[in-house]
Order: C-alpha cells, then sequence, then structure tokens
C-alpha cells in the first residue's frame, strides 16, 4: 500500500521547515508537522543567523526574510561584578554577502520560513504534537499524532534539543547534564531609534556581544545581548552541570547580570516583552546521535549539530544546511524508490563533506576544554580588569613600569596556569 | 540546603508578560511524591521558570503551569524524581511571539 506521503518532517524549526521545503520544490509530497501553534511558537534564540547556509537554499531571502539587523559591530567582553574588559571590532565587511549574519527573533522567522514550505507545495499542520514514530518491524514507517498513524516513505526527525523522537527511534540516548546548557532571555523593548544611538549603529545594523565571567557569576557559560529592529535580546548561558551547583538560581543570575554597570545603562526605560528559556546542545561532535536508520533522518538540533566557541555561536546555520542535505538525500532516496538506511546514510557521508560535521569534527573538543577551565569564568576576567585598571587608574602616585602593570596579575593567576591554558584553548580552537 | 534570602527578583513577573494556553487537565511533568531533596534543589536553581519552589518551611513544590518547556528538568532530573516529562499537547503551553 502506498504510503500517506513521501515524507513527514516533525518539527517546523529551521531544520524542519527547510527540509519540507526543499523537498516539496522538488514535487516530493511533503507533511511538516510542528506542535506549536504556529511555527516559531516553541523555539528561541539568542540570537544571530549567520546567513550563509540559508542564501544556499533561498537565494533572495533579504528580499522578504523578517531579519532584525545586520550585525557589523562583534564585541567579547570579560566582566568581574563591576568591571568591563572589551574587544570590539566594527566592520562593513562583517555584513558583505558571503559573511553576513542577521539578529532574529525566531517567532516571526520561523513563521517566514514555514510560509515558504507552504508556499512550495508542503502540507504545514501546527498545533498537532507527535507522540511516536510508527514502526514496520525496524523501519520507521511515519509517525504517530494525536492518537492516528500517518505513513510516509520517510521521517525527518527535527523537533529540536528536547528531541523525544529520537529516542523513541532508538538513535539517541538523553543527553548528559555536561552536555547540555540552559539558556534564559528577556526581549526588551525600546524604540529603533534609541537602539541604533546607544550602539552606534547605522540603520538596519548592529551588534552582537558576548560575556564571560560575572554574567553567570564564575560558572560555566555566558552572557549574551544582541540588538533587534526596535528591541534588545539579553541572556545568559549556562552548563546545567556546572549550574546546579550555583547559589542563586538563574532567574536571579539574571537579573544581576542586567544590573551590571555596563550592561543597566544600555537597557534603560526598556520594557519586558517576553522572557524564554531553552537548551542548548553544546556537548559537541561526541553528542551527535546516530543520523539515520531505516526510512529515518535526522537533522537541526535533534541532531545536536551546534558549537559554541565563546565568540562564535552556531546552530541555525548547521540546521539549516543539515535539513537543506537531509531532503536533498531523502529526495534522491524517494526517486530510486530506496528509503532504506544503507540509501540514507549517504546523508552521513554528505554532512562530513559539508562545513556542517567539519566544523564539529574541528571543534570536537573544545566543550571539554571549557568545562574543564574555569579560570575563563573566575580568574581571567578579574586578571585582565587588574591589568586595564593598572593602566588606566592615574591618582598621583608615581608611575609603575608597564611590564609590572601586565605582569603583577598574571603572576598571581600564574604564568604557567596562563600559558598552559592559551595553549590548550588554542589547541581546541 | 538552598538560602533563598538574597533571591530578589520575582520570576513570576517575568513569565506574566508571555502568553501561555494552560492545559489544566494534564501535567505534562509530573514530579514523584518525596523527592531527594540534593535533586529537587538542582531544579530550584536551574529551573528558568522557577517552577520547583521551597516553601518559607522547606517544603518542595512544583506547578507546570508557567512552564518555558526548556528541559532542564527532564536533562537534571529525568531518571531520580520525574514520573512524568513530556510536551504538552499540541498547541498547548508556552506560545512564543518573538523567541
Amino acid at each position: 500500500m502506498a504510503a500517506d506521503f513521501d515524507a513527514i518532517v516533525v518539527g517546523a524549526g529551521c531544520a524542519g521547515s527547510v527540509a519540507a521545503y526543499v523537498l516539496a520544490a522538488k514535487g516530493k509530497s511533503v507533511l511538516l508537522v510542528e506542535r506549536g501553534e504556529d511555527a516559531g511558537s516553541k523555539n528561541m534564540t539568542g540570537g544571530r543567523l549567520y546567513a550563509h547556509a540559508l542564501r544556499e537554499v533561498l537565494p533572495h531571502f533579504e528580499d522578504n526574510a523578517p531579519l532584525e539587523r545586520k550585525i557589523t559591530t562583534e564585541r567579547i567582553s570579560l566582566i568581574t561584578q563591576d568591571e568591563c574588559t572589551t574587544v570590539s571590532f566594527a566592520s562593513p565587511r562583517l555584513g558583505e554577502a558571503a559573511c553576513d549574519s542577521y539578529a532574529v527573533l525566531r517567532g516571526p522567522f520561523d513563521r517566514w520560513l514555514a510560509s515558504q514550505a507552504e508556499d512550495a507545495g508542503a502540507e504545514c499542520v501546527f498545533g498537532i504534537a507527535v507522540e511516536d514514530v510508527l514502526w514496520d518491524e525496524d523501519r520507521i514507517a511515519g509517525i504517530v499524532a494525536g492518537g492516528d498513524a500517518l505513513t510516509a516513505e520517510v521521517v525527518i526527525i527535527a523537533d529540536g534539543v528536547n528531541s523525544l523522537l529520537t529516542e523513541k527511534a532508538k538513535l539517541a540516548s538523553r543527553p548528559r547534564p555536561h552536555q547540555i546548557a540552559v539558556g534564559v532571555k528577556e526581549t526588551i523593548a525600546l524604540s529603533e531609534r534609541v537602539i541604533s544611538d546607544r550602539f552606534c549603529a547605522a540603520d538596519g545594523e548592529g551588534s552582537a556581544w558576548l560575556f564571560a565571567g560575572a554574567a553567570t557569576q564564575g560558572h560555566v557559560g555566558g552572557g549574551f545581548l544582541y540588538t533587534n529592529r526596535d528591541s534588545i535580546s539579553i541572556g545568559l548561558v549556562a552548563t546545567l552541570s556546572d549550574l546546579c551547583t550555583s547559589a542563586v538560581p538563574i532567574y536571579q543570575m539574571m537579573e544581576d547580570f542586567k544590573a551590571h554597570p555596563s550592561i543597566a545603562p544600555l537597557l534603560r526605560g526598556g520594557s519586558l516583552a517576553e522572557y524564554s528559556g531553552h537548551l542548548i546542545p553544546e556537548g559537541g561532535l561526541a553528542m551527535v546521535p546516530e543520523l539515520c536508520r531505516d526510512g529515518c533522518l535526522v537533522a537541526g538540533d535533534a541532531a545536536m549539530l551546534c558549537i559554541n566557541l565563546g565568540y562564535q555561536v552556531r546552530g541555525m546555520d548547521y540546521a539549516i544546511a543539515s535539513g537543506r542535505i537531509a531532503a536533498e538525500v531523502a529526495a534522491e532516496a524517494l526517486d530510486a524508490g530506496d528509503t532504506s538506511a544503507n540509501r540514507l546514510s549517504a546523508y552521513k557521508l554528505k554532512l562530513s563533506e559539508s562545513f556542517v560535521l567539519k566544523d564539529m569534527q574541528a571543534h570536537r573538543d573544545f566543550p571539554a576544554f571549557m568545562e574543564g577551565t574555569p579560570r575563563i569564568f573566575k580568574g581571567y576576567p578579574e586578571m585582565a580588569a587588574d591589568i586595564m585598571r593598572g593602566m588606566f587608574a592615574v591618582d598621583g602616585s608615581p608611575v609603575r613600569p608597564m611590564k609590572r602593570i601586565a605582569m603583577e596579575p598574571v603572576k598571581r593567576m600564574g604564568v604557567l596556569t596562563l600559558l598552559k591554558d592559551v595553549r590548550r584553548g588554542m589547541r581546541a580552537l | 540546603m538552598i538560602d533563598a534570602a538574597s533571591w530578589t527578583v520575582n520570576v513570576d513577573e517575568k513569565l506574566a508578560v508571555d502568553k501561555f494556553n494552560v492545559d489544566e487537565e494534564n501535567a505534562h511533568i509530573v514530579v514523584r511524591s518525596r523527592p531527594s531533596e540534593a535533586e529537587f534543589d538542582k531544579l530550584v536553581l536551574c529551573c528558568p521558570a522557577g517552577l520547583y519552589k521551597r516553601t518559607p518551611e522547606g517544603e518542595t513544590e512544583f506547578d507546570y503551569a508557567g512552564c518555558l518547556e526548556c528541559g532542564t528538568c527532564r536533562i537534571l532530573c529525568g531518571d531520580t524524581i520525574l514520573e512524568k516529562w513530556t510536551f504538552p499537547q499540541g498547541g498547548m503551553g508556552v506560545s512564543y511571539r518573538y523567541g
């Protein structure tokens, strides 16, 4: 008996909607199922989208995608309780088409992306939670949703970081607390003009800003800030295995972070538009599940494709690329009339030949480096502030030689410790 | 034991701006009765919505209304003090407008 659909895609996030779009554009019958009442209603990003992967799928996305601001200024700060040492890089070249990136909000962005799939011919249903995969012996033959079984030649699982389906499909086990970070975010409404002024941004442009240190009160993780058109996304990311040893809850950390003297003036007069929370798969290559089996592929956060390097945080571009590649492999398999694991394993091969798994492979040791180097979060931010204060604070006492200003704080940390950490960090990058 | 005396923020005020369709009939997360104190306190600290609470008397308290469906409790305590963790039924639960 023929299946109800050529393909069923579970989850209308970046990976799922792109997979549905690509399959529909190739003339396949596709069902895209999303548990939220609309696409994006369960999703949250910091966040910033690196556009290269989207451009590959939708070359003219800039004409109508709801992009907040093009990011042309990058900042990284080490912060103590009341001090802030920042590296800032502003460049028009960050906005050029090969490497442009945009602040986005997933509500509007995901609705737009799902509408691209719908316009291409995918059938989209919202407000339906997929409860299980449908088995036909060892093969995945569809989904179970609302008590009904729906069949497809191939199922693409893109149900996000809390993928209950990859567990049910026996492709993954539940991630461990050291592999997962929780992100909390406040979307603070401010006028477009005020944001442009506070961040010295040209019209339509803005900043991405990452923080390590007191943002998470010395715990593994960091703070983030992105400028949207008329709101600011500000939040924290903290690794669960370490956060659960904190003295205060994450929402109190968030409040303290917003009150930091380098942050509070940027938010002044803004009003809270939304408070959100989401998990981030930060365990790197080691937590990537089995990516295919008979009748099934996994893409996006469900495949744990994400990297946080402290200066680059990426997941959405990997989701888009993996959704595209999964759909291309699925379409070829459908044409060949063979959606066995053997045929679908071309997905793994293509992903490993693409930037997605090449990046994950290149940075496979970085999660352990972050976790094993607590000084990044408590120690180095204070050291940096000590050096800066030594340089900039003038109180009329005789000047000290630069060598002492710089080296005394380093010696307090331990010169060898610092050298070893730098060496280990460079290796992991 | 958790010391909440220095916590100044009321997380319920943050949640009040979010849009929820709470499923009053079905709890999508259920905590076991008499949960381990140490495990429960992990969730007091890590749940972004502050749904795992200690009363002033130190009793444990949990309410799934206000859940952001992030999965923090599933990852930390899914095997220890949770009897059930699933997503709300389709269309129910939090509905981000910005995200």
